[in-house]
């Protein structure tokens, strides 16, 4: 559903534009892939796989659903702002 | 001092606060009112998102939920938090890029259809009436509980000082109140947690001590809670979901509340604040920052909190006798005073036993012992109003925990206010009824609609409908099903058009609210339901709360549908979608207002 590569329409930079847009759906996919894996997976689906790994009187998947999952994504949100914020730059995309 | 004293005086300093940044934010333009001139700092703004945020719900009820709900439970905890993600990376930057004013106004852009904007604004004014009636209440709660006056006085100083900043100041007055609501509600949870964290493992910093020893036993804390509380017939704390259907629940119920979040209105249009796209996406990470402070908190004083209980009532350990009822504590005299707490002596021992009297295979014990039924109802939402009393805290603490409830009800009130009161003068005074409007005529119109939504709040928060505790189905529901997909289809794709658009939300919306009607009832009328609301009775399987994230699909689908079944969208709205997701520009754009 991005659409990625129907023909641009802005004329004069639209393929600079093209790029540095498939670029940033690439960084989005990448980091939901780890959104849902540490919440969903680690956290629900994966947790009686999980099971034998102890931490803290209780399994990682619970430590996952309860703590885990927050911090990454803490961690995401920073990583994609950084990397955004130096990919507009780079394309000559960012605010003065 | 007495506690009294110290509770009025600590809710007349914040309120003074309050007020008094109300006096220094007032809004002169239609900029400030509906995003404080786009010049907040994304700290400042991060810190205002997570008061904005962090309701009634977040501070009284989420750790009660966690203490008696255990693992299943996390849901909240991953799903309020992971919303965040997906307004970083989907949708904040590229709404601040838009540069409007509201929700409903990108709809109607984007998808060039009045229709699409009208229903944009129903679903917003019907989430966030719901949500805010809830806030209401919970003030008169507060109020009535820590400083003795009745529910409906509470209820109006509450919302006269709300109506005071808000009106005064818009967007502008809120942001800065909802800082320092932030600082005093962080604080207050915080505080209490670090004392019962230290008391029972010795570790001040409660997020760690919840997976660290308990002092006492010498066995881990969890470890020690799932031995206890299997003791009294309850399933253990930290325990797997038995079957598929109760984790496709979970699974489910998770993604509706992180799109839920996604989708709430008076949570986006807080990154219309901030001056750039890359300050949207930083404000995005700084606002789960202070948010995490008290997430990771919570469910450290949910375990804490329902180990605490049991060893008060079973001083001597679960196998010897109970607390006498006559030798209570303090802190239950007085949560009894207010009925949330309650004791009924069933098997007349003058003792109180807690257990689970709904377990088949504990029955044989509760029997020998003598036990005929569970004698304590513990309302879960005291939990956290009552730490620092079960922690023999100074009255201070108590005190400041009383404002810390106050400002989260009121700081989310606000923000709700503000996304009601900004649906009614922008997107239907300007919008369709008088586009004419001067600048001066709309910031007027703008401040009677604001006082007009405080008024009908207050009045519906004095009289709750019958639906008051369902807002978090309703609210999520509504935002998940229709308006989180509307908005992401509207940056990520070029193809969907008005039509496209305006079905996807209609099929949303109505497929999620008939779901909820027929397992909560109609309109949440008491007896018109169809189906229980659990896992196994419910229609498909899935309990209503969790019904918001098959909403989206269906949204997703019936756009997309349509919208290849129809004609492909003008050149011009191909054109806005590109430069929504450029964020060169984004000064310009806010220059026109």
């Amino acid at each position: 559903m991005t659409d990625t590569n129907s023909p641009n329409t802005t004329g004069g930079g639209g393929d600079k534009n093209q790029a540095y847009w498939s670029a940033n759906v690439r960084m989005i996919i990448v980091s939901l892939i780890i959104w849902a894996f540490v919440s969903f997976g680690c956290g629900i689906l994966l947790r009686p796989l999980l099971a034998d790994i102890k931490v803290g009187g209780t399994d990682l998947g619970f430590w996952f659903a309860q703590q885990g999952s927050i911090l990454v994504f803490l961690f995401l949100i920073f990583f994609y702002a950084w990397r955004m914020n130096k990919l507009d730059r780079e394309h000559g995309v960012d605010e003065e | 001092m007495d506690q009294y004293t110290l509770n009025l005086l600590f809710v007349g300093a914040t309120f003074a606060l309050y007020i008094g940044i109300a006096v220094w934010a007032r809004a002169g333009s239609t900029s400030e009112f509906y995003a404080a001139g786009r010049g907040v700092h994304p700290v400042t703004n991060g810190m205002a998102t997570a008061a904005d945020w962090m309701s009634a719900a977040s501070f009284i009820s989420m750790a009660g939920l966690i203490a008696f709900g255990g693992y299943i439970n996390s849901s909240f905890l991953m799903g309020w938090t992971g919303g965040y993600v997906l307004l970083a990376l989907l949708l904040a930057p590229y709404l601040r890029k838009f540069g409007k004013f509201t929700v409903p106004e990108f709809i109607g852009d984007r998808f060039y259809s009045p229709t699409a904007r009208i229903i944009a604004v129903i679903c917003l004014i019907v989430a966030s009436v719901t949500y805010v009636i809830g806030q209401m209440t919970g003030v008169g709660v507060a109020f009535s509980r820590f400083l003795e006056v009745n529910n409906t006085l509470g209820l109006m100083i509450g919302a006269g000082v709300v109506f005071f900043y808000a009106v005064l100041g818009g967007m502008k007055g809120v942001t800065y109140t909802q800082v320092a609501q932030y600082c005093v509600l962080i604080t207050a949870y915080t505080i209490p947690a670090i004392f019962i964290s230290l008391q029972l493992t010795g570790n001040p910093i409660p997020a760690l001590g919840l997976f660290g020893d308990h002092v006492e036993s010498g066995t881990a804390l969890l470890t020690r809670l799932d031995q206890v509380v299997t003791e009294l017939g309850f399933k253990e704390y930290t325990a797997q979901n038995g079957d598929p259907s109760s984790v496709i629940n979970m699974v489910l119920f998770t993604f509706s509340l992180m799109i839920g979040t996604a989708g709430l209105p008076h949570v986006i249009i807080r990154f219309f604040t901030v001056p750039k796209v890359s300050d949207a996406r930083w404000s995005a990470g700084w606002a789960l920052v202070f948010i995490a402070l008290l997430y990771l908190t919570a469910p450290a004083v949910g375990a804490m909190a329902r180990l605490n209980i049991i060893d008060t009532i079973y001083p001597k350990g679960t196998s010897q006798e109970s607390l006498a009822y006559e030798a209570r504590p303090d802190w239950m005299k007085n949560w009894e005073v207010t009925g949330l707490l309650k004791f009924e002596d069933k098997n007349g021992d003058g003792r109180i036993q807690m257990y689970n009297d709904k377990s088949k295979s504990f029955a044989a014990t509760a029997e020998e012992r003598g036990w005929k039924g569970s004698e304590l109802k513990v309302n879960r939402d005291i939990l956290v109003l009552a730490n620092p009393e079960i922690a023999s805290l100074p009255g201070w603490v108590i005190a400041l925990v009383a404002a810390g409830g106050l400002a989260a009800a009121l700081s989310t009130a606000a923000g709700l206010l503000l996304a009601i009161s900004s649906a009614v003068s922008h997107d239907l005074i300007k919008g369709s009824i008088n586009p004419n409007i001067s600048e001066k005529g709309e910031l007027l119109a703008a401040r009677i609609s604001m006082a007009v939504a405080i008024a009908v709040a207050t009045y519906l928060g004095l009289n709750p409908p019958g639906f008051a505790a369902q807002t978090v189905a309703l609210a999520f529901g509504i935002a998940a099903a229709s308006i989180f997909p509307a908005l992401m289809m509207g940056i990520f794709s070029k193809r969907i058009n008005n039509k496209g658009a305006v079905a996807g939300m209609l099929t949303g919306l109505i497929f999620t609210l008939v779901y909820i009607f027929l397992h909560k009832g109609w309109l949440f009328i008491p007896g018109t339901a169809s189906f229980p609301d659990t896992i196994a009775g419910s229609l498909f399987g899935i309990k209503s709360t969790a019904i918001g994230s098959i909403g989206a699909i269906l949204n997703f689908a019936a756009a997309y549908l349509v919208s290849t079944m129809t004609e492909d969208t003008p050149d011009e709205i191909k054109e806005l979608v590109e430069s929504v997701r450029i964020p060169k520009g984004a000064g310009a754009a806010t220059a026109e207002h």
